[in-house]
């Protein structure tokens, strides 16, 4: 058994889900974590899948996909590093970051969490408008100085004329 | 609430707009300009369907001042009528759910927000000036809140809950 990223990656239509879910179980894989969103009609989809299959195999498998030219799909090993990952561990902050558009935004502000050690786990933008805005969930190292981290992130905002908060992520425990 | 002059239905700053970031200067509830913006706050929430509270930021002035009016609202318990405050502060805040909020300054998004749905709010009235404690619950309790942070100069947008908590408001046309 090995663990494949497989991405499908294009233009959306109804069934594309169905479409590579099916085949992928016709080879007998076992879907693990997937996710699946949808920017402006452009699908994008990564599934992590458990199979016995070759990489060559599901390539094939998911042949009819890429067939008419819509869609770009793409079958790679990954190692298995099991859940959760290390980088992932750590203090959860939600990074929210919102201004006119510009280029450099994204750029900037995850760059001042990555030199921090921090690790963005997720992430999402919005253009509407001519506003923008970036949500980033953060993983901080444990010793990270949040509040030294808030100061270069204002800065950095600053200089691109944005708007910045980082707060930490709150879980209900049920 | 004391009675207002005839207020006005004012143009509302749109986000990315940074009037939208200024944090409020405290203000003179007796000053007659004080005065008129409480009416025209009234006036232009108002003349905006569901909207529920406004604050000076949105029209463009960045004072401590804000509306709220939840009348009939189907997800308000206690409620105050339409109401303005001046230099309104949040004393006491429990009971954090989570809800999806929207916003007149950030028309094409939601949110899903977690806020107090008990609150201590302080404030002045305008006009008279009369110091109010204004104790409330549920949506009306989420309003204040929201409002309070625009007098911040904050957005719902710095409160997310999450990298997908954001959403683009569903329009049906
Ligand atoms: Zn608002």
């Amino acid at each position: 058994m090995s663990l494949l990223a497989v991405t499908v990656l294009g233009h959306d239509r109804p069934g594309i889900v169905a479409d590579t879910t099916a085949a992928l179980a016709r080879l007998g894989g076992n879907l693990e974590d997937s996710t699946m969103t949808l920017l402006r009609g452009h699908f994008a989809m990564l599934l992590l899948v458990q199979t016995a299959a070759s990489v060559t195999d599901v390539e094939r498998a998911l042949q009819g996909l890429a067939a008419d030219g819509a869609l770009a799909v793409d079958v790679r090993e990954v190692p298995d590093a099991g859940a959760p990952t290390t980088a992932s561990t750590g203090a959860p902050y939600v990074l929210s970051v919102h201004g006119a558009d510009r280029p450099g935004i994204v750029g900037g502000l995850t760059g001042v969490v990555a030199a921090a050690g921090g690790n963005v786990t997720d992430l999402s933008t919005r253009l509407t408008g001519d506003l923008y805005v970036l949500l980033a969930e953060v993983a901080l190292p444990s010793g990270c100085d949040v509040v030294a981290l808030e100061q270069r992130l204002r800065a950095a905002a600053e200089e691109l004329g944005v708007d910045v908060w980082l707060r930490a992520l709150d879980t209900d425990e049920l | 609430m004391p009675a207002l002059p005839v207020g006005a239905v004012l143009p509302v700053r749109l986000a990315p707009d940074r009037l939208l970031s200024t944090p409020g200067e405290a203000v003179d509830p007796r000053d007659p300009q004080v005065v008129q913006l409480a009416a025209d706050l009234l006036a232009t929430q108002d003349a905006a369907p569901g909207c529920v509270g406004l604050a000076a930021q949105q029209v463009g002035l960045a004072w401590r001042v804000l509306s709220v009016d939840v009348s009939d609202h189907p997800k308000a318990r206690t409620q105050h009528g339409a109401f303005v405050l001046c230099n309104a502060v949040l004393v006491e805040a429990t009971r954090r759910e989570r809800g999806r909020e929207g916003c007149l300054s950030v028309p094409d998004l939601t949110g899903d927000v977690k806020r107090a749905r008990r609150a201590v709010v302080r404030g002045l009235l305008p006009v008279t000036g009369e110091p109010v404690v204004i104790e409330t619950d549920a949506f009306e309790a989420v309003a204040l809140q929201h409002e309070i942070d625009h007098t911040d100069g904050a957005l719902f947008l710095d409160r997310v809950a999450g990298a997908h908590a954001l959403h683009a408001r569903q329009t049906y046309r």
